[in-house]
């Protein structure tokens, strides 16, 4: 190897992103060509620009790879159970309004075991940021099928292939009530960064779907190629539209793929409707909530 | 620190237990509460949700008991006092999210208003069939505190006594209430704020640098902190070291479990609650908690009557239990006798206890109602016939 090769710096001058994290916990425990740690590097982005008090900002993670975003993001942080970091969520953010709650985890941990507590939240408005990050199976178990997982597709236990129909999760949470629903993809990163921002900004239920490659199980089990091919496929199937009706942006294998911010409504989140609705109920005898 | 007037109805009251428990909670300070729907507990949380729109607290009714039970650990961390309530069926589904806060040392009250199981069961009729699963429930190694009230003045005074406990030691604390206790009506006197003791939170309010979450300071419990404060607090269910960052080792393992276990296990006579009747002189004790304490009084009045010297020992903290009392109670008297709403669960400890110094009846019931007092006395008359010599 040339001399001057190892003189070259290794530590990129101003990374802006590692103030937001554990540094003392890295090297994180995700795969190469993982699309999580890059869903990371777009909500640090996000908060970095949001001029939210990050002291007043918690993280909250189910269990899987994607719950490990938790144990990696420099602020209240907490790794709960699996499919209950919406729950955990609920009470964190009716204990202390003055919170800026995001729930961080993945499709199998949010819409399988977890996915009760995810439609109730839709349909209560609560206010939270929700990031789904969707790379279509478990990957800490080894990569066994999913809510998520495309027709077709095969898992340690689909091993002929899938034959469930997946979930369409904007369409689920649009359905359910969430007022914001976007989709994005680990190559969309300005994209999905700035709908970090907007979800953040956003008062109630905030859902981002975000699609990841998981290039160690999902991809190599349906040799779909590694995390490179799987970003030239975001690149390639992606289609840009916003507004996008949600009963249309179902997923199929490797098939196109609708990104875009689907729903920005506004309703009223649960503690304002709560709130709201106790002031005329029960007039002076109510005392307003607010943590 | 006394208890905050907003939530203290001061003064005589005729209630059942169940809206005595939800009364014994707001007087502690407790302002979240999670729940689900469930004979014989939903009075507990239907009071509450009707008292804290006045007091500034908030109630809500989640999609099932698992969601409740970590949605009130959420509200911990987030700086409220919490609990939620259920019964069998729920309990067993809330029981990982017990191993999330005794793991995580999350401060937190379960009420589990007994009804007989397994299974759906006798949804409306008693029992005390959950006394091992409050202990044991969720997997691995951890200790709990769990009370045990007998009357509906108890379900309020023990209530606080779980508040306090939980924030003490930093343990979810199970109230184990039955049905019968849960819907029996008595006079409940709620004294005033001032004269109600309640044990607030213990914070950490030093330097933010260098900060370590689960540093107990040469302590076995310590301190806490809020999400908010600035602390970047990483809370999780993995074996943890003193930052709170996961650390999948056996070294940190050894650190962490024994400490969760011990600083139960160590203040066991510290958290030890009983009530004595009539030991100093008895051959033959009866040793009860809950409602069977109530049903166990005719039983041994009447063999009193007849001349035989029985005892009473009422469980109020029934877990940790109380191993060193029960051992050298063993070790003074002739029998022991255990009624119990169940087919044989604190009884195991008895005997544990007892350890074949002295015999050790269990009076077995299947729940449904509470027991006939003549079979507690048949089993004082048959122990008082086999007694140790």
């Amino acid at each position: 190897m040339p001399e001057e090769l190892y003189e070259i710096e290794t530590e990129v001058p101003g990374n802006t992103v590692e103030e937001f994290l554990r540094m003392e916990r890295m090297p994180h425990i995700w795969c190469p060509g993982c699309g999580i740690g890059t869903s990371v590097n777009c909500f640090a982005h996000a908060l970095e620009t949001s001029g939210l008090d990050l002291q007043k900002v918690s993280v909250v993670s189910g269990i899987g790879c994607t719950g490990r975003v938790a144990g990696y993001v420099n602020l209240d942080s907490f790794h709960t159970t699996h499919g209950r970091a919406i729950p955990f969520a609920t009470g964190l953010k009716l204990a202390n309004p003055n919170l800026k709650v995001v729930v961080y985890s993945g499709d199998g941990d949010l819409t399988a075991i977890g996915g009760n507590h995810f439609i109730h939240a839709c349909r209560r408005n609560l206010d939270m940021t929700v990031i789904l990050i969707n790379n279509f199976t478990y990957g800490m178990t080894g990569g066994q099928v999913a809510p998520t997982t495309p027709l077709t597709a095969t898992a340690t236990t689909t091993p002929y292939g899938n034959f469930e129909q997946s979930f369409n999760l904007p369409y689920l949470a649009e359905s359910c009530g969430a007022v914001y629903v976007a989709r994005w993809t680990t190559y969309h990163v300005r994209h999905l960064t700035k709908a970090i921002k907007e979800a953040l900004a956003k008062k109630g239920f905030s859902f981002i779907e975000v699609l990841s490659p998981c290039p160690t199980l999902y991809s190599r089990r349906n040799k779909i190629g590694d995390g490179l091919d799987q970003m030239i496929y975001y690149q390639e199937s992606s289609e840009i539209k916003h507004g996008a009706d949600t009963k249309t942006v179902g997923l199929d294998f490797q098939g196109k793929i609708v990104v875009g911010k689907f729903v920005d409504i506004e309703r009223p989140t649960y503690l304002d409707a709560m709130n709201d609705y106790y002031s005329k109920r029960l007039g002076d005898k109510f005392v307003h909530y607010n943590g | 620190m006394k208890a905050d007037p907003k939530g203290v109805l001061t003064g005589a009251h005729f209630i059942d237990g169940d809206h005595a428990c939800s009364e014994g909670a707001l007087a502690a300070g407790c302002r979240f509460v999670a729940g689900y729907p469930i004979t014989p507990s939903t009075e507990v949380v239907e009071r509450i949700a009707e008292r804290f729109p006045h007091i500034g607290g908030i109630f809500i009714q989640m999609e099932d008991e698992i969601a409740s039970s970590i949605a009130i650990q959420g509200a911990v961390w987030g700086g409220k006092k919490a609990m939620t309530v259920t019964s069998g069926p729920g309990f067993s589904l809330m029981m990982e999210h017990i191993g999330y806060a005794a793991m995580t040392e999350t401060p937190c009250v379960f009420v589990d208003v007994q009804r007989a199981g397994p299974s759906t069961g006798l949804p409306t009729q008693p029992a005390q069939g959950d006394m091992m699963q409050a202990r044991w429930g969720s997997h691995g190694d951890y200790s709990i505190i769990a009370l045990s009230p007998n009357s509906p003045q108890e379900c309020f005074d023990l209530t606080i006594k779980a508040f306090n406990l939980s924030e003490q030691f930093r343990v979810p604390v199970m109230f184990m209430m039955d049905e019968c206790v849960g819907h029996m009506i008595e006079r409940v006197m709620i004294p005033p704020a001032d004269e109600i003791e309640i044990l607030p939170r213990r914070f950490y309010e030093g330097a933010k640098e260098n900060y370590m979450l689960y540093h107990a300071n040469g302590e076995m419990v310590p301190p806490m902190v809020k999400a908010g404060d600035g602390y970047n607090i990483h809370v999780t269910g993995l074996t943890h070291d003193e930052r709170g960052y996961p650390s999948m080792t056996v070294a940190t393992q050894e650190k962490l479990i024994p400490r969760l276990i011990d600083k139960i296990k160590l203040n066991e006579e510290k958290i030890a609650d009983y009530r004595e009747d009539q030991i100093e002189d008895a051959e033959i004790v009866v040793v009860t908690y809950g409602i069977t304490s109530r049903t166990a009084i005719p039983a041994i009045e009447q063999a009193r009557k007849e001349g035989l010297k029985v005892g009473h020992l009422r469980l109020i903290v029934v877990w940790p239990f109380p191993e060193k009392y029960i051992r050298s109670l063993a070790s003074k008297v002739k029998a022991i006798v255990v009624p119990e709403l169940n087919q044989g669960q604190v009884v195991l400890e008895v005997e544990r206890c007892a350890a074949g110094k002295v015999p050790v009846k269990l009076v077995p019931h299947v729940g449904g109602t509470v027991h006939n007092p003549k079979d507690i006395y048949n089993a004082i008359i048959s122990s008082n016939n086999q007694k140790a010599e």
